[in-house]
């Protein structure tokens, strides 16, 4: 299983926690067209806390963590 | 000619209890910009680094800059420079509201104040006019209501700058409070204020424009451009407005750098309770805004018991919440209004009681010391307990945490336990999985802080560029241009968020504007890392050692224990000696060459 987490306005109209097969989702680009996130929306892309490029290629048991563009300090 | 400074400083002398027009020399204020870096020439240039900071020779200086209270974007910062007690170093806490653009409205650049005041005293500046007066019966009485009993003197219009019971007890975390809930809020300004009788500044200002800009229609345009870049930017436009600094729970514990339990962790495992969605969610009424602010990054929250009063930033929510295992959001609400109600610095307050919670869990401190409200991590009550009793001062143990957790530390044989630089405690990023983010901590001259060089911007939000948190390439010369640049929008009196959209550029186009100035990217960088090499001048003078530019061991010897950055340490025994080679210093201070480079020696 993959984990996917969303935060921020992502979450307008999603839930903020998806479980999916990971067989179905061999990179992030395909958990973003699954979920209707337009990678323009995207600002940071975590895998297992790590930033990455939205088409990373993704592993079960992987969780994803997904924020528009936010920040502050 | 018009400049944007009125060219006029007020000298007050408490003790004497009088006032004198100074004029600020235009070429030396130009040099070092304003605010920030003015105030610091002022300080280093009339000696006080050696002064005790709590006696009658320290001075505090409140100072605006040329931008303050322009139509520039996010203009309404003001600072207060002095030697802090809490490090014994040079002390700049900025503060936004609407207090300083009305000092300037006012017509004056800056206030320096000095002496003892034979009896607790607040001043009121209305417009040219300055005046004593006495604040006795308002001794005791909490900032908010300091503010509505002021303005109710003086007017509704009237803006109030105070300190809370801890600033009159001198507290070493006591902050300066403005329009309620706008703190000035570290290095102990306000216990300088307190050790002064000085109870409030209250300003009333006829207009409420600039009137000496230097090119108003340049100004107008550069805004116009700035105002654009701002909205258009996901962080600035939208981001902030919508959930505040506090978004930041969530994107700091995802990459396992959220400091837990007194850092002794780095993943918090209820961090989603107390996340700027889950305050969007509940408690938020809504966004505040400072004086001419596009961003809105303020809160107000509603308590569970219906009082409606300023939100915590994300600093504090995390202080109070994951770093002493709170999960209770109202709590954290509650406790971060006591830290205004009080006049507390609201990171280091919630961090020394993250020192003491460590101190209670391996017995340093009693039950018996805890006076029935023990010090137990995930405790709701201590939180807003213990932030209480350190602002009015009671309990034993309460006015020796009202000092700083360096100071609580020592005392019971753990200074190992006080996360802490330069005996100010570090804010809400841990540096083992941020890289970077560690030069600044270290090297900051005022001690653990995370708004002199916001290397978070490029190791985890991409702005400018994405950066890799955690390798140290390249991250020393980062952290002196990030520290540069950020002296130099201090110093101007925009507010620092600002440069989540803007760059150097545009600084320098709205500074022209405003001044006459003939500013380039370079020599305003320049001008930034004159004001960072005058501030660590006053620490030398003041007594800093080299072995001052240090991170608590903790930092370098525990890897962070589980979550995504499990394992890591920081490397900053590799960035420091990079970082001294960028910016020209041996051995933690500047070298003469760089001292004549920045026009700086002797």
């Amino acid at each position: 299983m993959l984990e996917v987490r969303l935060f921020a306005t992502l979450r307008q109209g999603r839930e903020k926690v998806y479980h999916l097969d990971a067989a179905g989702f061999p990179d992030g680009t395909a958990v973003l067209d699954h979920l209707h996130i337009p990678k323009e929306e995207v600002a940071i892309f975590l895998r297992n806390g790590f930033h990455r490029p939205t088409d990373t290629a993704l592993a079960d048991g992987d969780i994803v963590a997904i924020f528009p563009p936010t920040g502050g300090g | 000619m018009s400049r944007s400074y009125y060219e006029k400083l007020a000298r007050i002398d408490l003790t004497a209890g009088t006032v004198a027009v100074e004029p600020l020399e235009l070429e030396k204020a130009q040099r070092y910009i304003g605010g920030r870096g003015l105030g610091t020439k002022i300080l280093y240039d009339e000696g006080v680094a050696t002064v005790d900071p709590l006696g009658p020779d320290n001075k505090l200086v409140y100072i605006t800059g040329p931008m303050t209270g322009t139509p520039s974007p996010s203009s309404g910062r003001y600072m207060v420079c002095t030697k802090s007690p809490l490090t014994g170093m040079i002390a700049c806490s900025n503060s936004g509201g609407i207090w300083g653009a009305k000092l300037k409205h006012a017509g004056w650049d800056g206030l320096i104040v000095e002496g003892v005041a034979k009896e607790w005293t607040y001043l009121l500046v209305d417009d040219g006019e300055i005046s004593f007066h006495s604040a006795e019966q308002y001794v005791g009485m909490k900032s908010e209501d300091m503010d509505e009993a002021l303005r109710k003197v003086h007017g509704e219009k009237a803006s109030v700058l105070n300190i809370g019971p801890a600033g009159e007890h001198q507290a070493l975390l006591a902050a300066i409070i403005n329009d309620k809930d706008r703190a000035a809020g570290r290095s102990g300004v306000g216990a300088v204020m307190g050790s002064k009788k000085l109870k409030a500044i209250v300003v009333k200002a006829s207009v409420g424009h600039v009137t000496t800009l230097h090119d108003e229609d340049a100004l107008k345009q550069a805004t116009s451009r700035c105002l654009g870049i701002l909205k258009e930017n996901g962080v600035t436009g939208q981001g902030l407005r919508a959930y505040g600094t506090a978004v930041l729970v969530n994107i700091i514990n995802n990459i396992g750098s959220l400091p837990t339990k007194n850092w002794q962790e780095a993943y918090f495992e209820a961090a989603e309770k107390i996340s700027g969605e889950t305050m969007a969610e509940t408690c938020l009424v809504k966004p505040g805004a400072c004086f001419r602010c596009p961003i809105v990054c303020g809160r107000i929250v509603k308590l569970n018991d219906g009082k409606v009063c300023g939100g915590p930033e994300y600093e504090p929510l995390w202080a109070y919440g994951a770093n002493c295992g709170v999960d209770d959001l109202n709590a954290i609400n509650v406790a971060n209004m006591l830290c205004n109600e009080y006049g507390l610095d609201a990171i280091s307050t919630p961090c020394t009681i993250a020192a003491a919670m460590e101190l209670y869990q391996i017995g340093a401190i009693t039950e018996a010391d805890c006076e029935g409200v023990p010090l137990t991590w995930g405790s709701a009550e201590a939180i807003v307990e213990w932030t209480r009793r350190m602002g009015a001062g009671e309990t034993e143990l309460g006015k020796r945490m009202a000092q700083g957790s360096y100071r609580l530390c020592e005392h019971y044989g753990h200074p190992e336990v006080s996360m802490s630089v330069k005996k100010q405690e570090m804010p809400a990023y841990d540096a083992r999985g941020i890289q970077g983010i560690g030069i600044t901590y270290a090297t900051s001259n005022r001690g653990g802080c995370h708004v002199r060089g916001y290397m978070i911007s490029p190791e985890v939000l991409g702005l400018p560029q994405q950066l890799d948190r955690t390798v140290t390439d390249d991250k020393a010369a980062w952290a002196k241009t990030f520290q540069d640049l950020t002296a130099v929008i201090d110093s101007m009196g925009n507010c620092l968020f600002t440069s989540f959209a803007l760059g150097a550029q545009e600084y320098a186009d709205l500074l022209n504007a405003a001044t006459g100035t003939n500013y380039t990217v370079e020599t305003l960088l320049e001008a930034g890392e004159r004001i960072y090499n005058l501030e660590r001048l006053f620490n030398k003078a003041a007594g800093m050692k080299p072995e001052d530019d240090r991170l608590p061991k903790r930092l370098l010897e525990d890897p962070i224990p589980g979550g995504p950055s499990k394992g890591m340490t920081s490397k900053i025994a590799l960035t420091l000696p990079q970082y001294y080679e960028a910016r020209g210093w041996v051995d933690a201070f500047p070298t003469e060459e760089t001292l004549r480079r920045l026009g700086l020696a002797e």
